[in-house]
C-alpha cells in the first residue's frame, strides 16, 4: 500500500520487538553466532515478511510466491525468528539454532532448511543468485513476482556483487528489489576505514539502478521505498538502509565488537528486560 | 582389438583418421538438448564462439544469457535460475570455470544442489600455443572433490555431444571437460554411452590381460594406439575408457585391477588429485595394486604446439610406453 496508518505501524513494532527477543534468546541459547547485524535488519525483515511479500508460510514452495535471498546470511537469527514469527516453523524451534541435527544452521544451509530460498554465509553471492531468479522469473509468462535481496554494506567490498549489478542493469531487471544494509560495521570494524564505500546510492545508481536511501528503523520509510521499488519501470532497484547495529538494545548500538558474538545470559536478561518495557 | 560390442569407430588406426574437438560435441550436444527441453538456457562470459555455445545461442536467443567477463558471476547466476525450475548450462575456459569460480560453484550449485551444468572448454596442455596461464591442468582435482556433482572428461567429439545431452536430465551438479583442439574420433554414435559407467575399448582377442590402461579424455586415443603396438608384441592389455570420473565406476576398476595386476593410468591433467588419484583411491581401499601414473608432474605448462608439449611434459605415447615398460619388468 502506498501509506501505512498508525495502527499497522504500531502492530509491526510489537511484532519487530518480539523477534528482536526471539534473536537475543536464540543467540544466548546457541553461545555464539551474529547479534549486531540481526538486531539492526529486524525491521526490515518484520516489514517484509508482514506486509511486503507475496508468500504463504503454510505452504512455503507455492511456485508464484516473491523470492527473498538472504546474501549476508551470518545475519541468519532475523531470518529464522522472522520466518518463525510468520507462521513457516514453531517459534520453540528457534532454540536449536546452530546445535547439531537442526534445521537452524550456523548459516542458511537449504539442504536442512528447504523453506529457504538458497544457502548463504560465504559473501558476495546472494545478489547473482537474485539476478539469476530474477532473469528466470521473467521468463515466465503472467506471474507478477518480485526478487529481493538483502546484502551488507561491507559485503560489497566483494567483487562479484558489481558483476551482478552490472547484468542487472543491463538486463533491466525491474522485477529485483535489493536493499543494502547500510550500517557501517563490518568485522575488522568500520566501513569507512576498513574499506570504504562511501555513497552507495551513487554507486547503483553510476552502475544504472533507480533508488533511494532511507532510516531502515522507520516503518513509514521502509513502506514507502518498498512502494517505489515496486512500481519502478525499466531498471532494478536498490534501497539503501541505514541501520543501527544492535539496534533495540542501547548498550551494545553502533558497536561493531557486537558484529559476531552472542550475549551471555546476564546480557540476555539485561537486553530482554529492555525490549520488555516497549512491549 | 577394439571391443566389437562398442560398435567404436574401426578407422580409429587410420593416419587421417576423423579429427573434431569435444567443444565442438559439447556444442553440437547442447543444442540437440536445447531443442528436447525448453528449460535449458545457456549462459556465457564472453567466449560463446570458442565454447562453442553459440550454436545454442543463434538458435535460441531468448534462452541465452551473456555475461560479459565475470565467471563468478555466471555460476550465480546460473545457480538462481536453476532454483527457478531452469536448467542451465555455463560456458567458460576451464581456468575461469571452475578455476576462478570454484567457490562459487561450491557454494551456490553444489552446496545448494542446484543442476546446474559446467562446461569448462580449453582444460589441458593441448590447449598449446596460449600458454602455461590458459592451460588448465586442475579442474578435474577442483571439481571431484566437491559433494553431490558429477565429473564428465569425455574422449571425443562424439562422447562429448552424448554426455551433454545425457547430463541435461539428470538432476546432479555436472561438470564437463573439453578440449580446444581437434582430437581423433574413437566412437561413433551408434557406441553405448551412461554418466557413470566405464567401457573397456581395447581388449585381447583371448585370455585375460597382464596390463590395464586407464585413460580419459582425448588422450583415450595415445592409450589405444599404444595398447594396439602393445598387441603386436604379444602383450595382452586392456584400455579403459574412463569418461565419468565421478561417480567412479569402482566395480569396472576393480575388476580391471584384479584381472591384470597392473594398471597405468593416461590423462591431461596434474597426476595430483586427477583421474588417476581417483583410481588409486578406489584401488587402494579394495584392491590394491600397482599403478603408474602418466600426467603433469607438479608443473605448470609453457607455450607450444600440443605435441612439443606433450613430449616434454610426458604425456605422450612414448611416455606411456616408458610407464608401461616399467611397470611390466618389475
Amino acid at each position: 500500500m502506498e501509506h501505512l496508518n498508525e495502527d499497522k505501524i504500531l502492530e509491526l513494532q510489537i511484532i519487530a520487538n518480539n523477534i528482536r527477543k526471539s534473536i537475543i534468546n536464540m543467540l544466548c541459547e546457541a553461545r555464539s553466532g551474529h547479534t549486531a547485524g540481526a538486531l539492526g535488519m529486524t525491521d526490515i525483515f518484520t516489514y517484509l515478511y508482514f506486509e511486503a511479500l507475496r508468500h504463504q508460510p503454510e505452504n512455503p514452495f507455492w511456485p508464484d510466491r516473491d523470492r527473498l535471498v538472504l546474501s549476508n546470511g551470518h545475519i541468519c537469527p532475523v531470518l529464522y525468528a522472522t520466518m518463525a514469527h510468520a507462521g513457516y516453523f514453531p517459534v520453540e524451534e528457534l532454540n536449536t539454532l546452530r546445535k547439531f541435527g537442526s534445521r537452524l544452521q550456523g548459516h542458511p544451509h537449504r539442504e536442512f532448511l528447504p523453506m529457504i530460498e538458497t544457502s548463504s554465509g560465504p559473501l558476495g553471492e546472494g545478489l547473482s543468485q537474485a539476478v539469476g531468479m530474477a532473469i528466470a522469473s521473467r521468463m515466465e509468462k503472467g506471474v507478477d513476482r518480485k526478487i529481493y535481496c538483502i546484502v551488507g554494506d561491507g559485503e560489497l567490498n566483494e567483487g562479484q556483487n558489481w558483476e551482478a549489478i552490472m547484468l542487472a542493469s543491463k538486463e533491466k531487471l525491474n522485477n529485483l528489489i535489493v536493499i543494502v544494509d547500510r550500517n557501517f560495521i563490518q568485522i575488522d570494524g568500520s566501513t569507512e576505514i576498513v574499506m570504504p564505500m562511501g555513497d552507495m546510492l551513487s554507486k547503483f545508481k553510476e552502475f544504472g539502478w533507480n533508488g533511494e536511501q532511507i532510516n531502515g528503523h522507520d516503518f513509514i520509510q521502509i513502506n514507502h521505498a518498498i512502494y517505489n521499488a515496486k512500481n519502478n519501470k525499466e531498471r532494478p532497484y536498490v534501497i539503501v538502509a541505514k541501520t543501527i547495529p544492535s539496534k533495540g538494545v542501547k548498550a551494545w548500538e553502533g558497536n561493531y565488537k557486537w558484529h559476531g558474538i552472542a550475549p551471555n545470559k546476564e546480557e540476555r536478561d539485561m537486553a530482554i528486560k529492555e525490549l520488555e518495557k516497549i512491549c | 582389438m577394439l571391443n566389437p560390442k562398442l560398435k567404436l569407430n574401426t578407422k580409429v588406426w587410420n593416419v587421417d583418421v576423423e579429427k573434431k574437438s569435444t567443444r565442438l560435441g559439447f556444442g553440437e550436444g547442447l543444442l540437440i538438448a536445447g531443442t528436447q527441453n525448453e528449460n535449458i538456457v545457456g549462459l556465457c562470459a564472453d567466449l560463446v564462439e570458442s565454447t562453442k555455445m553459440n550454436l545454442f545461442a543463434d538458435k535460441f536467443p531468448d534462452r541465452f544469457i551473456e555475461l560479459g567477463i565475470a565467471e563468478q558471476n555466471l555460476a550465480s547466476v546460473a545457480s538462481g535460475m536453476a532454483s527457478m525450475g531452469k536448467i542451465p548450462f555455463i560456458a567458460s575456459y576451464a581456468i575461469y570455470s571452475p578455476g576462478r569460480n570454484w567457490e562459487q560453484i561450491r557454494t551456490t550449485i553444489c552446496f545448494n544442489g542446484e543442476p546446474v551444468k559446467i562446461i569448462g572448454t580449453h582444460a589441458g596442455l593441448s590447449v598449446g600455443p596460449d600458454g602455461g596461464s590458459h592451460q588448465c591442468l586442475e579442474d578435474i582435482a577442483l571439481t571431484r572433490v566437491l559433494p553431490n556433482i558429477v565429473v564428465i572428461s569425455p574422449c571425443d567429439a562424439i562422447e562429448a555431444k552424448k554426455a551433454t545431452i545425457a547430463m541435461s536430465k539428470i538432476k546432479s551438479p555436472t561438470y564437463l571437460r573439453c578440449a580446444r583442439n581437434d582430437t581423433s574420433i574413437i566412437t561413433t554414435e551408434e557406441t553405448p554411452f551412461e554418466i557413470g559407467k566405464a567401457q573397456i575399448i581395447f581388449q585381447p582377442e583371448n585370455g585375460l590381460a597382464s596390463l590395464g590402461i586407464i585413460a580419459t579424455g582425448p588422450s583415450v586415443y595415445n592409450a589405444l594406439i599404444v595398447a594396439k603396438n602393445l598387441e603386436s608384441e604379444g602383450i595382452k592389455v586392456k584400455v579403459m575408457n574412463l569418461s565419468t570420473i565421478k561417480p567412479l565406476d569402482s566395480d569396472a576398476i576393480i575388476a580391471l585391477a584384479k584381472e591384470t595386476k597392473k594398471i597405468v593410468t593416461v590423462e591431461d591433467h596434474q597426476i595430483s588429485g586427477g583421474m588417476g588419484g581417483a583410481v588409486a583411491e578406489c584401488l587402494s581401499q579394495n584392491y590394491p595394486t600397482r599403478i603408474e601414473f602418466i600426467g603433469v608432474k607438479d608443473k605448470f605448462g609453457q607455450s607450444g604446439n600440443p605435441e612439443e608439449l606433450a613430449k616434454y611434459y610426458e604425456i605422450d605415447q612414448e611416455a606411456i610406453f616408458r610407464a608401461v615398460r616399467k611397470i611390466l619388468s618389475n
